[in-house]
């Protein structure tokens, strides 16, 4: 792992990827700090943050693009194969030097609300609770840039994808309000959801029956439930739905809190990413 | 190093590997073992399952069913024991072209758990084998296809690995860098098992010590090449050309005992006329008898030559296509130059010995070409200049 993390890190920097990044990251922190901070005159850096939290749409797909397609683009990925160590070593390797990368702009803003404090009162410790749950947020989001890179050999697409899983999650809190919260709306959805994932089911088996047999099942499932306790219905897509919506939870550092379900809430979405990349990857071998 | 080469016998053994793409059986029941200290060739036509059994040895590919064992290690049981007994060289060098030579052998060697001590000494040691030291630092993009493979044989080099596997590692190279790899191969056989693919015959017959053929995913031979030339080529072929009815041509055949077998062909051009393909044990001189024979039945023949089946026939032989798909075609079509082209017996244990000088003409036209299947199939049956003026002579 230690290998794979060393030569990853490495790579950021030898071509422009690193610098590019991280220059985004902190030009567009700079703007907002100038604005809302030293034009605007608020002492709360944080706000700045909600702000900058933005910019992830933009830069952790620069970040993610290429760290598992263009190994399986330019065929180095038979190297890491073949050599002795397993993949989730291998992901966990380049996944942590993402997390490497990013934590150079998190680092430097750290000095943002020390500067701030020499022209007033900084509740210090609340921006620093927040740059964490950028950082957590920003953590949470390249494990899914990484997972859309697993899944093909372009760049551009992995690109592509990233940036409309991220936009998607940005949009969601947004998106949740929008659908009807009645009982029969959500039945409706849940039944839609259902036959979507017989068609994934169909499509990586082959297998009508087994596609069938689990549209069937689950159908009837929701069906009874549906009749028998129609209240948990209420509103249940609109919740799905917001439990999607990661930028939500960086609200609540922004607001002074340090939110221990969120952070539980970012590591798990991570640990699911970086164990869908390492399936994702397996399965290249099986095909 | 050598004393690495102790103990188990069977370095590698495959058992009833089967490998399918959708319909397509890309390896079908394959088993073989690999002996300590050997050179061995892997051969077969494009699309035979060379690189997809090599990918699955090396644990780059999941077999659908079968075992792989190095070293009494299970590829999928105990990938990590099983890998740091090989060094694997993939048809495409999988190289980080962003990095340098240095940086690069770097990076495979502390991935491949090399202790830290020894590190800077072994890529010093394979550098300097693979005559690579004065490009240290140069960034792989920069470098030339010969260096870039040369970079490809350091990296499985690194770590002392059992057994080093060389997927076609001289596709695509000139002819001074292919002698220059193929020299790097037979010294790394005094030290390592190697396994080498190719479909180049001359390179498998000067380089290994034993060949497996590989054909539609199916193992068709596995022997020496001593052995394999003497099993498969113990017989000659005589053409003939003569002017006779068929029937009165079998007549006359039938009395010659020493014939095993024999086919007519009619040509298009000259209906009156008959290909004849007579096979004969090697040790066997029929000629003076068969010209006997026809004078006494008043065939006259017009022409009369004598064939041996060298290493490209026995290759040819075993993977003959029973369904000749679209790439066998191209095979087909260089079947007969390549029959014609071939040298006499004594030609195959030797015969990338012979091809050394000359293969410059022959093996150009790979490197300008070697996405091209089609010039692949040229490559393969590389003769010497000797034997094309042969060719030219008879034609």
């Amino acid at each position: 792992m230690g290998a794979v993390y060393k030569k990853e890190f490495k790579a950021y920097f030898s071509n422009m990827t690193g610098y590019v990044f991280i220059a985004f990251i902190l030009l567009f922190a700079g703007i907002f700090v100038s604005m809302t901070n030293l034009r605007g005159g608020y002492p709360n850096f944080e706000y700045s943050l909600g702000t900058i939290s933005f910019t992830f749409l933009f830069v952790v797909p620069i970040l993610t693009m290429r760290v598992l397609a263009e190994e399986k683009r330019s065929r180095t990925d038979q190297l890491l194969y073949s050599l002795p160590i397993s993949v989730p070593q291998i992901i966990m390797g380049k996944y942590l030097a993402m997390l490497t990368v990013f934590a150079i702009p998190c680092g430097v803003m750290l000095l943002y609300p020390i500067i701030l404090s020499f022209y007033g009162t900084v509740a210090v410790l609340t921006a620093y609770s927040a740059i964490f749950g950028f950082f957590m947020l920003g953590a949470a989001l390249i494990a899914i840039g990484m997972f859309m890179s697993s899944l093909t050999e372009s760049q551009i697409i992995s690109a592509v994808l990233s940036f409309g899983a991220l936009l998607l999650i940005y949009l969601m809190s947004n998106l949740s309000s929008l659908i009807p919260s009645t009982a029969a709306a959500s039945y409706i959805s849940f039944a839609v959801l259902v036959l979507a994932l017989a068609l994934i089911v169909y499509v990586m088996t082959k297998n009508y029956w087994a596609a069938f047999s689990v549209a069937a099942a689950l159908e009837i499932a929701l069906s009874v439930v549906y009749f028998t306790r129609t209240a948990m219905f209420e509103g249940a897509v609109g919740k799905l739905l917001s439990s999607l919506a990661l930028y939500g939870r960086l609200d609540n550092f922004i607001y002074g809190i340090f939110d221990i379900t969120s952070v539980i809430y970012y590591l798990t979405v991570i640990v699911i990413f970086v164990f869908f990349s390492i399936q994702s990857v397996e399965k290249r071998r099986w095909s | 190093m050598r004393t690495r080469l102790k103990g188990r016998l069977n370095l590698i053994e495959v058992s009833h590997l089967t490998k399918k793409y959708g319909d397509n059986i890309a390896v079908n029941d394959l088993s073989f073992t690999v002996e300590k200290g050997k050179i061995y060739g892997f051969l077969g036509p494009n699309g035979a399952g060379k690189s997809t059994t090599m990918n699955i040895i090396t644990g780059c590919l999941a077999a659908d069913s079968g075992t792989v064992k190095i070293d009494g290690h299970d590829i999928f049981d105990e990938p990590i024991e099983a890998k740091r007994a090989i060094g694997y060289l993939p048809e495409i060098p999988p190289l980080y072209t962003e990095m340098s030579v240095y940086e690069y052998l770097r990076f495979v060697a502390e991935a491949k758990g090399v202790d830290r001590g020894e590190i800077e000494d072994q890529i010093k040691n394979v550098m300097a084998e693979t005559e690579i030291t004065d490009k240290k630092k140069r960034l792989i993009r920069n470098l030339s296809k010969g260096y870039k493979q040369r970079v490809g044989i350091a990296q499985a080099m690194l770590g002392n690995p059992e057994v080093i596997i060389l997927d076609e590692p001289t596709v695509g190279l000139d002819p001074k860098q292919i002698i220059g790899i193929r020299e790097l191969i037979s010294s790394l056989g005094e030290t390592h098992t190697v396994i080498l693919s190719s479909h180049i015959l001359s390179e498998i017959a000067e380089v290994c010590d034993y060949v497996l053929i590989i054909a539609h995913g199916n193992l068709v031979a596995s022997d020496t090449i001593e052995n394999l030339s003497v099993n498969y080529t113990g017989k000659s072929t005589i053409k003939m050309i003569v002017k006779a009815p068929e029937g009165k041509l079998r007549m006359a055949l039938d009395t010659i005992s020493e014939i095993e077998e024999y086919s007519f062909e009619q040509p298009e051009l000259h209906p009156e006329l008959l290909n004849v393909k007579i096979t004969i044990p090697r040790e066997c001189d029929i000629r003076e008898k068969l010209w006997n024979t026809f004078v006494e039945a008043k065939c006259p023949v017009l022409s009369l030559e004598t064939e041996s089946l060298s290493l490209e026939d026995v290759f040819l032989m075993l993977t003959r296509d029973p369904e000749p798909d679209e790439l066998y075609e191209d095979e087909e079509d260089a079947a007969p130059s390549a029959a014609k082209a071939c040298a006499p017996t004594d030609h195959i244990v030797g015969a990338g010995k012979r091809n050394v000088d000359e293969d410059g003409g022959t093996d150009e036209s790979d490197d300008e070409s070697d996405e091209d299947d089609g010039d692949k199939y040229t490559s393969l049956f590389t003769i010497s200049d000797e034997d094309k003026t042969d060719k030219g002579g008879k034609n």
